[in-house]
């Protein structure tokens, strides 16, 4: 491995102290009792529209996407863009479903999107599908945060050989860090932290989407030098649906997905309105723009022909294409802004990392233990148990990565995203209607589920399927596909299983969905 | 916060203004082409980008004409 970058170090160092200040002074910021769970998990539901943009955005835009999506870029070339359509889609989405979310959630107290689920179809186990989904979805997505924070560590040097104990210690002491703030100050410790991160990353990213092409002589020499195969989508052949149909079904069944993961709901909630909710809707594109210039930074990488650089091999070797974006800016910054830009993707990692080990911990405290152990505690246990919980999963992440290929985590958060789209009848529809059978869902989310993993397995642990009808292919993401099959069993059996008898249950009220 | 009759009941046919976003994105030969490039950058990317800035006006106006 190369030398120890210092400059780089000093300063990355430097501004993780700064954030773990934060993370702990945060526990005073719009002070609240953070021994109640909804303080502690939802920040006391505080958070007006620029915080919760933060927030949000923090959620969406992570160190792993800030990784990955340009490595994708820069192995397979215009199929990693699906990211643009994909947050164009995402904006409608949030507009017209979240803040009747929200609405419901703030009035009956709900926290998770499973407490919602019980209240609006009062079947706990329909909740339990939806919170064994949020958890099972979260967990390798957590895991992958880790990867990117490694990623930059590695890539300043610092750390012996992979696999030896010197190259996972700064992992375990950034473990170390997020999980005492995340402990004392909840989810107002990643909101406030993500204030920063994001400001290091627009800065990060604005740099590198202009400084890097100058020095390589303007877009048209960069998207000259990426091989013409990589350019555009290649275009189909006869009978099949070829590149197109993957890349609109990953931008469709990404968009779909997103916004029911725990940790998106969670920031979702934490936010004080629902107009906190709409206003975001139409400024969070901002973040959208700023991930097709990283996608776009992938193109960098090729141009700047990093990946046939000696002093990066041993980082290509490590990483894969995930070095791609810190082999550029080693190569295109000063180092003491690389040491700005790695902190910006280390931050970033640590941000979602701390959302989504809440979220998963208000599901567990919540839905599992609060519903099927110990059905009466005290706010103080509840809140007592969620930290703990967040403190486990953390800890299950970072041993994961630590002791399993990165391939693995990246494969299990694939699937997850076809898992969790399986919730998307009862929590996305259900803040409209009633009309499904609860029985109905379940089947509907069970087969979705089993189909899900069958196409994955299917595919060779791959997230696209090529559904073939009547001789033609489609092939496509895979979560899509499960989620209409999921609907149409739901539509199917909805009117027969409510034949059958039953009075449909229902705590929420129509007016409790809007203002 | 929501004071008064704050109305986000249910349809609006400004709704329907943010799904012009979805069929524009949503069919990859409309845009899957290198020309016409502007400053450098194939039509595939600059249409994507700027369809992300169109969006964000789309929402901003439905925003404010549902907003009572």
């Amino acid at each position: 491995m190369q030398d120890v970058n210092w400059t780089a170090l000093i300063i990355f160092i430097a501004l993780f102290g700064f954030i773990t200040w934060l993370g702990f002074a945060a526990a005073h910021w719009r002070k609240g009792d953070l021994d109640q769970l909804h303080e502690w998990g939802l920040g006391g539901r505080r958070f007006g529209t620029i915080v919760t943009w933060f927030l949000v955005g923090g959620d969406l835009y992570t160190a792993y996407t800030f990784i990955a999506v340009p490595a994708l870029a820069f192995g397979a070339g215009a199929i990693a863009f699906f990211a643009v359509p994909y947050t164009i889609m995402i904006y409608p989405i949030l507009f017209l479903v979240f803040p009747r979310l929200w609405h419901v959630c703030h009035k009956h107290n709900y926290i998770t999107p499973a407490d919602f689920v019980r209240g609006r179809f009062g079947n706990r186990w329909l909740a339990l599908a939806v919170t064994i989904t949020g958890i099972v979805a979260t967990m390798p997505y957590i895991a992958l945060q880790l990867v990117g924070l490694q990623v930059v560590i590695g890539a300043m040097g610092v750390g012996g050989a992979a696999g030896t104990f010197a190259s996972d210690l700064p992992l375990v002491i950034a473990f170390i860090i997020l999980a005492a703030f995340t402990y004392s100050s909840g989810l107002r410790a990643p909101a406030s932290i993500a204030i920063v991160k994001d400001i290091l990353i627009y800065i990060t990213a604005f740099a590198a989407v202009i400084v890097v092409p100058i020095q390589l002589g303007g877009f048209g020499h960069i998207f000259a030098a990426v091989p013409p195969a990589k350019l555009l989508l290649a275009v189909p052949g006869a009978n099949t649906t070829g590149a197109y149909g993957i890349y609109a079904t990953l931008a469709l069944g990404s968009a779909l997905a997103l916004f029911l993961y725990p940790h998106s709901i969670t920031g979702i909630l934490a936010a004080s309105s629902g107009r906190a909710i709409r206003r975001n809707a139409a400024m969070l594109p901002g973040y959208s723009f700023m991930l097709g210039l990283l996608a776009l930074v992938g193109f960098f990488a090729i141009a700047a022909g990093v990946g046939a650089m000696p002093e990066f091999a041993a980082g290509f070797k490590q990483f894969g294409n995930n070095f791609a974006v810190p082999a550029l800016f080693l190569h295109a910054f000063p180092s003491w802004f690389v040491g700005i830009a790695f902190a910006a993707v280390g931050i970033g990692a640590l941000v979602p990392a701390a959302i989504m080990s809440i979220a998963a911990a208000n599901l567990y405290t919540r839905n599992i233990h609060r519903e099927f152990i110990n059905k009466n505690p005290t706010d103080k246990e509840e809140a007592q148990m969620a930290k703990w919980v967040s403190l486990i999963v953390k800890l299950g992440a970072l041993i994961f990565i630590i002791f399993v290929p990165t391939q693995y985590a990246i494969y299990l958060q694939l699937l997850g995203g076809i898992l969790i789209i399986q919730t998307l009848p009862s929590v996305m529809l259900g803040v409209y209607t009633r009309w499904f059978n609860d029985w109905a869902l379940l089947i509907g989310w069970a087969v979705g589920t089993a189909a899900g993993i069958w196409m994955f397995n299917a595919a060779n642990w791959a997230p696209n399927y090529p559904l073939v009808i009547a001789g033609h292919t489609f092939p496509g993401y895979a979560a899509l596909y499960t989620v209409i099959l999921n609907l149409v069993i739901a539509i199917v059996l909805t009117p027969i299983f409510n034949a059958m008898g039953g009075k449909p249950v229902d705590e929420t009220a129509a007016a409790d969905y809007h203002a | 916060m929501d004071e008064k009759t704050h109305e986000h009941s249910g349809w609006s046919w400004w709704y329907l203004l943010l799904i012009v976003q979805f069929v524009a994105v949503l069919w990859p030969p409309l845009y899957n082409t290198v020309e016409p490039a502007w400053a450098g950058i194939p039509f595939f990317y600059w249409y994507q980008m700027l369809w992300v800035i169109i969006a964000a006006v789309l929402t901003a106006i439905v925003y404010f004409a549902t907003e009572k």
